[in-house]
């Protein structure tokens, strides 16, 4: 080998969407087959405008396909979702560098 | 130290990128209904971010090159050979071994999104993603192969095997020349992961 490994994940979160669909396939949420079905029509819509790389663009695919099959399989709820994700994004900005990040029990 | 932000950028958590928000929110969510274990995605990650690469697949490749019994049993049902040398699990379900020789080189794609052979080879590498392998492989195959720098022999058919979630390919690739002595672990030091998918041919020692 004597090229340097190269790491598997780009960035922290395209492992946890990654390791999201992983559990979620593994707890039975959906099987496999639908979940490759789903993201490889995700895939083909965002390849209409632009020709992915495979990297970051790979992986918000992978996140819209998150988000379809469970909003499809009735697992999470879109409004709950942008709730959701508002609350983190204003907790970041309110909490002091440093200190660890989080939301109030919902 | 420079410093020249003019708002209050240092003074807070800096914020994830967007995407990382949803995939945050999507998490809490979950969790919240008991659907999914947080420990259980940290271990999914630690997994394939360390424990599981293409050096699996180079000891099975090393195995086949240097058992023949081996080698037709890996051909017959990969499936169960795989998971008797421990490689099983996650999209290893189905797996289908591919020898290339002097008549045939094989070389896989997944056109649908991006299945790939898990437990033999890790988290597929960024190209393997990409549009422009996933449609070009299919179409002019040498044309990809010379981009990853391999020259086949006019002789030799190029074969692309398309995955699917239910099915996975790993490419035997063929044996370099001058490994008579080698025993398996010096073996499969030569297996590339690009070999394994069929891009790249294995290093010769």
């Amino acid at each position: 080998m004597t090229q340097a490994p190269q790491p598997v994940f780009e960035a922290p979160w395209h492992a946890q969407a990654f390791a999201l669909a992983v559990h979620l396939n593994e707890k039975g949420a959906f099987a496999w087959p639908d979940w490759a079905e789903v993201f490889g029509v995700v895939l083909a819509e965002h390849g209409l405008t632009k020709e992915l790389d495979g990297g970051d663009d790979y992986f918000l695919a992978w996140i819209d396909a998150l988000e379809r099959i469970c909003t499809r399989k009735n697992l999470a709820e879109a409004e709950a979702l942008a709730g959701l994700k508002a609350q983190w994004e204003r907790a970041y900005l309110n909490t002091p560098h440093g200190d660890p990040v989080r939301i109030d029990a919902g | 130290m420079p410093h020249d932000h003019h708002d209050h950028d240092d003074d807070h958590a800096l914020l994830p990128p967007d995407p990382a928000l949803r995939v945050k929110a999507l998490e809490t969510l979950l969790t919240r209904k008991g659907l999914i274990d947080p420990a259980a995605l940290d271990e999914i990650i630690e997994t394939y971010a360390h424990k599981v690469g293409p050096r699996n697949g180079a000891q099975v490749v090393a195995k086949a090159w240097s058992d023949p019994a081996f080698k037709e049993r890996l051909l017959d049902d990969a499936t169960s050979v795989c998971a008797d040398l421990g490689f099983y699990g996650r999209q290893g379900e189905h797996l289908v071994a591919v020898e290339n020789t002097a008549e045939q080189h094989n070389i896989v794609v997944c056109t649908l999104c991006s299945c790939y052979p898990w437990p033999l080879l890790g988290i597929p590498p960024g190209w393997y993603k990409s549009d422009a392998y996933r449609a070009r492989v299919v179409r002019e195959p040498r044309a990809v192969l010379a981009d990853f720098g391999v020259q086949l022999p006019d002789g030799q058919a190029v074969r692309v095997w398309d995955s699917t979630a239910e099915i996975r390919y790993l490419v035997i690739p063929q044996r370099p020349e001058g490994t008579d002595g080698l025993d398996e672990a010096a073996l499969a030091d030569l297996v590339t992961r690009d070999s394994m998918i069929g891009c790249g041919l294995a290093n010769t020692p």
